[in-house]
C-alpha cells in the first residue's frame, strides 16, 4: 500500500520493470534506457522524500509496512525475551517490554507496538496504552536500575487511550508517575521516536538521557487532527495543523526537543524496514557507547539539565 | 484535551457580559440563583445558595491561602516566545497579547513565596482565564523555578491547578513542560519538603499527566473536573454516555485517585494540618547521624 504522494515513484518503477520485460521477451538491448529511467527514478525519490510536507511526514510516520516495536524487538536486537504484566491490572499489549542484547550489551526494553495488520491493531490497542501499560514500563525501571541494566524505549503511540477505564484507573496519575520514575533511573537511558510520538502517552517513556527520533518520524503535543477540530474547529485541517505544530524531526532538533536524528534509507522506512533498522541499531551502539561511561550521579544530573532547560521565553521588557 | 471546552467557553455570549467582572449580580451556573458579586467573593466563590464552587482569580486564590501580607511575588519576569511563528485562526503573538491584557500578567501563572498559619510555603497558582491555563514554557519555567527556590529556602509546595493542559501553540516545548515541571520535584523530595496539591475546576490533559498529580497529598475541590483527556474525546472515542460524575473530583476520591475532597472555605485550615503533621516527623537518619557527630 503506496502514499498517494508516491504515485509518480510507483508509477516510474512500473514502466522501468516493463521494459525490463519488454527487453527480456524480445531479446533487445534496451539498458541505457533503462538506466536512463533508474536515474530519473532515483533523482524523483530524492527530490520527493527530501522536500516532504510535514503533512506528509505524518503520513509516512503512520504508514503501513514501517518497522514497529516488535520488529526492532525480534531483529535489531538478540536474545529478546518478553516480560509481560503490571503485576496490578493486568498485561496492556499495547506495550511490550523485556530484556534483550545490543550488540552484546544486556540492556531492558520497552516498546509501544501498534499492530502490523488489523487484527493485531485491534489486539494492540493502535498502540494506545491504558495505564497498565505504564505501570509495566515502570516495572521495567526498577529492574533496570537493580540489575544496572540501560533501557531503551522506542516511542510509536498515537497517545494514551483516552477511554473509560483508562481514566478511571489514573491515566494522568501514570504517566505523571512514569515521567517521574524515568527521570529518577540510575542507568543509561535512550528514547527512539521510530514513528509516532503521540503526546503525554510518548513522553512517558521519553525522558532519557539521548532522545532520538527517525528522519520521517513525529512527536507532538497533538496530533494534528485533534489540533485542527480544536483550534481551527475543522479535523479536515489537519494538514495546516501539521504544518503549525512544527512536529518533524528537523524542527525538533531545532527546538531542542530531541538529540539526533537517525536518517532513514531513501524512501522512508516503510520501503526498507531492515535498512532502517539497521540504521537505528547503529546510532543505539553509539549512544550506548556515549553513555555507558557516565556515572549514576551524571546521568541523573544530564538527564535533569536536559529537560530543565526545555523551552523558550524571554525577559519581560521594563515598562 | 478539553481546551475546546474553554474556547468554546470563550466565544463571545451574553451570558458572559451578565457575568462581567463589572457586574454587581451575577447567575450562579449551577443553581440558577441570582448572586450578589461581593456575597459570592465573601463567601470564597462558593454559592451561597447551593456550594457550587465558582472559579477563583489567582490573586484572589492567593489572598485565601497566604497569611495577610505575607505573599511576595515571585512569578511574572519573563514571557512566552512565539519559537513555532504558530498561526491558526489568529496569530499566538495576537492571542498573548490579547491574554496579557485581559488578565493583566505575562502569562497563566502566578507563583510566590508566603507565609501559610505560619509556616513557610511557595505558592504556584494557576490562571485559567489566561488562555485556559494552558500550559507552555512560561508557566513550566515559573514552576519548575518555584519548586527549586521552595527546596533551597526550605518551604512547603502548595500548587493549586486549573488547566485546559498543554498550550498547542508551543507545539512540543510545551510537551516537555509536563517533564521539566516533574524533574523539578526532586529537588523537594531530596529536600524532604511537602508538596500539596490541589486540584480545581478544571485540571486536565498534560497538567493533570505531570505535575498536578505528583503531590505528597493531592486535594481536589468539590465538583472539579479532573481528567487526561477530556470528556467529549472521550465519548468520540468511546461512543457511548459517560457516567454521572465521571471525572469529578467525588468520583476521582471514590476510585482512590485524591485523597480528599475539600471544601474551599476549609482549604487553608486543612493544608495547615497536613503542613503541620508531614513536618513534625522523626529526623531524618542523616540528620541524626550529622547530630551524633556535632555531639562528638
Ligand atoms: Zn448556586
Amino acid at each position: 500500500m503506496s502514499l498517494p504522494f508516491e504515485k509518480p515513484i510507483e508509477d516510474l518503477e512500473a514502466k522501468i520493470r516493463d521494459m525490463r520485460a519488454y527487453a527480456a521477451e524480445q531479446e533487445i538491448d534496451l539498458a541505457s534506457e533503462v538506466e536512463a529511467l533508474q536515474d530519473r527514478l532515483d533523482r524523483l525519490k530524492r527530490d520527493t522524500y527530501e522536500n516532504l510536507t510535514r503533512w506528509q511526514r505524518v503520513q509516512v510516520a503512520r504508514a503501513a509496512g514501517r518497522p514497529t516495536g516488535l520488529d526492532y524487538l525480534q531483529r535489531t536486537f538478540d536474545d529478546f525475551t518478553e516480560l509481560h504484566g503490571d503485576r496490578t491490572l493486568g498485561d496492556d499489549p499495547a506495550v511490550v517490554t523485556g530484556l534483550a542484547r545490543l550488540a552484546g550489551t544486556s540492556v531492558i526494553v520497552i516498546a509501544q507496538q501498534k499492530g502490523r495488520d488489523t487484527k493485531e491493531n485491534i489486539h494492540r490497542n493502535f498502540g494506545m496504552s491504558h495505564p497498565s501499560g505504564y505501570r509495566k514500563a515502570m516495572r521495567m525501571f526498577d529492574l533496570a536500575d537493580k540489575f544496572r541494566l540501560p533501557v531503551i524505549a522506542l516511542i510509536d503511540t498515537p497517545g494514551a487511550y483516552p477511554g473509560l477505564a483508562a481514566e478511571e484507573q489514573g491515566q494522568a496519575w501514570v504517566i505523571a508517575e512514569s515521567i517521574r520514575r524515568m527521570s529518577q533511573l540510575t542507568v543509561p537511558a535512550i528514547s527512539v521516536v521510530i514513528g509516532e510520538g503521540g503526546s503525554g502517552g510518548a513522553l512517558a517513556i521519553g525522558v532519557a538521557n539521548r532522545v532520538l527520533i527517525l528522519e520521517n518520524a513525529i512527536y507532538s503535543v497533538i496530533s494534528p487532527e485533534s489540533c485542527a477540530a480544536i483550534l481551527w474547529r475543522d479535523a479536515g485541517e489537519a494538514e495546516k495543523a501539521a504544518e503549525a505544530l512544527r512536529l518533524t524531526a528537523r524542527d525538533l532538533i531545532a527546538l531542542e526537543v530531541v538529540d539526533r536524528v537517525v536518517d532513514e534509507p531513501l524512501g522512508g522506512a516503510h520501503n526498507d524496514p531492515a535498512g532502517a533498522m539497521a540504521l537505528v541499531k547503529q546510532a543505539l551502539v553509539e549512544e550506548l557507547a556515549f553513555l555507558a561511561s557516565m556515572s549514576p550521579e551524571q546521568l541523573l544530573e544530564s538527564r535533569y539539565k536536559r529537560f530543565r532547560v526545555l523551552g523558550r521565553f524571554q525577559a519581560v521588557a521594563a515598562a | 484535551m478539553a481546551l475546546e471546552r474553554w474556547f468554546r467557553r470563550n466565544r463571545p455570549s451574553k451570558k458572559e457580559d451578565d457575568n462581567s467582572p463589572a457586574g454587581l449580580w451575577l447567575k450562579c451556573d449551577s443553581c440558577g440563583a441570582q448572586i450578589y458579586r461581593k456575597d459570592l467573593v465573601a463567601n470564597s466563590y462558593v454559592c451561597p445558595e447551593c456550594s457550587h464552587h465558582h472559579r477563583v482569580p489567582a490573586d484572589a486564590r492567593v489572598a485565601m491561602l497566604a497569611d495577610e501580607g505575607t505573599f511576595e511575588v515571585w512569578s511574572g519576569l519573563i514571557e512566552a516566545q512565539d519559537a513555532l511563528e504558530f498561526v491558526d485562526t489568529q496569530a499566538y503573538p495576537e492571542r498573548l497579547t490579547k491574554a496579557r491584557q485581559k488578565v493583566g500578567r505575562p502569562d497563566a501563572i502566578l507563583t510566590g513565596g508566603a507565609l501559610l498559619d505560619g509556616q513557610p510555603v511557595a505558592l504556584v497558582v494557576m490562571d485559567f482565564s489566561f488562555l485556559g491555563g494552558s500550559m507552555g514554557s512560561v508557566v513550566g519555567e515559573e514552576i519548575a523555578s518555584a519548586t527549586e527556590r521552595a527546596a533551597a529556602e526550605g518551604r512547603t509546595l502548595i500548587a493549586v491547578t486549573s488547566s485546559g493542559g498543554a498550550r498547542m501553540q508551543e507545539g512540543a516545548l510545551s510537551l516537555m513542560q509536563m517533564a521539566k515541571t516533574t524533574v523539578a520535584l526532586e529537588a523537594l523530595s531530596r529536600a524532604h519538603l511537602p508538596y500539596i496539591s490541589v486540584l480545581t475546576d478544571p485540571t486536565t490533559g498534560g497538567v493533570t499527566a505531570s505535575f498536578a498529580t505528583l503531590g505528597d497529598v493531592i486535594f481536589a475541590e468539590p465538583g472539579a473536573l479532573i481528567s487526561f483527556a477530556g470528556p467529549r474525546v472521550i465519548q468520540q472515542t468511546i461512543r457511548q454516555d459517560l457516567p454521572a460524575g465521571f471525572q469529578r473530583s467525588e468520583f476521582l476520591l471514590q476510585k482512590g485517585m485524591v485523597d480528599d475532597v475539600v471544601d474551599r472555605r476549609e482549604l487553608r485550615a486543612r493544608i495547615a494540618d497536613v503542613i503541620n503533621l508531614l513536618r513534625s516527623g522523626l529526623a531524618q537518619p542523616e540528620e541524626e547521624e550529622a547530630l551524633r557527630v556535632a555531639a562528638l
